[in-house]
């Protein structure tokens, strides 16, 4: 299975729910595409949710990466929200816990973004 | 419990269904082998890596060219071994993914992870063309415990 993506507003903040793998081709293209919609549209503080995450490749990576970039480049904020174990080690070995914001609360994600 | 001991090669076309191929592949001997599902995440992992690698950078999708990926399994350890016919590519010439200046680039962390996934991780330049990968993880016994 690929990437299911769906998107839900709580406040100002977009949530994105992100369930299955993240890999190259279709799971990181249809990510890519969802996030530059969002940005398109003017969402500028952006949630991603990979609780249902059982998988990610370096190319998953660096489509976050680049979501992350994007959304910053329209003075916006991308954080990261209820990481699984291997997507924890994962941000560890790349040292991209240096970068992005994480939180393991929803409610208390939301709120930072105030 | 028997198990499966020995080399399998498949030779396998220049596709991303290739790349999901070998790790199915590679997961089901795996499993008959004994890894736990954390060992299986790491497998999986590092053999996607190395097939986009041969895929997509070595073959460069180029339905002319193909993929070996061979399979083999002693009582110490399991190999995997890709290869793949593009130019070859130095393992020192890959920019550190983890340096200041390349920790927000796109790509450039595949390496990075099968290093941390596998016990040994080779590259070889193949004469006169192509590029082959070993990837070593070791069986470890099991204790009393487990």
């Amino acid at each position: 299975m690929s990437v299911r993506l769906t998107t839900r507003q709580v406040g100002d903040v977009t949530v994105i729910d992100a369930v299955g793998r993240i890999t190259l081709g279709e799971g990181s293209s249809a990510f890519r595409d969802t996030v530059r919609d969002l940005v398109a549209k003017g969402n500028k503080r952006v949630l991603v949710n990979l609780a249902e995450v059982s998988y990610i490749d370096s190319s998953g990576i660096g489509e976050l990466v680049s979501a992350f970039t994007t959304v910053a480049n329209q003075g916006g904020t991308l954080k990261l929200l209820n990481l699984g174990k291997r997507v924890q080690d994962l941000l560890q070995i790349t040292k991209l816990y240096t970068v992005f914001e994480v939180h393991e609360d929803e409610a208390a994600a939301v709120r930072t973004f105030a | 419990m028997a198990e499966w001991q020995g080399a399998e090669t498949k030779i396998l076309e220049s596709t991303l269904d290739s790349v999901d191929r070998a790790e199915t592949m590679v997961l089901e001997r795996a499993r008959v082998l004994g890894f736990d599902e954390g060992d299986l995440q790491e497998l999986g992992i590092a053999v996607r890596e190395c097939m986009v690698n041969a895929v997509v950078h070595g073959n460069r999708y180029n339905v002319k060219k193909s993929v070996r990926l061979c399979l083999d399994s002693a009582p110490d350890r399991f190999t995997v071994t890709i290869t793949d016919q593009g130019n070859g590519f130095e393992l020192h010439a890959v920019p550190d993914p983890l340096a200041d200046e390349n920790i927000l680039r796109q790509s450039g962390r595949g390496i990075l992870l099968v290093q941390a996934f596998m016990d040994e991780f080779e590259v070889r330049t193949l004469d006169p063309s192509g590029t082959e990968v070993r990837l070593v993880k070791y069986r470890r016994a099991k204790t009393e415990q487990e």
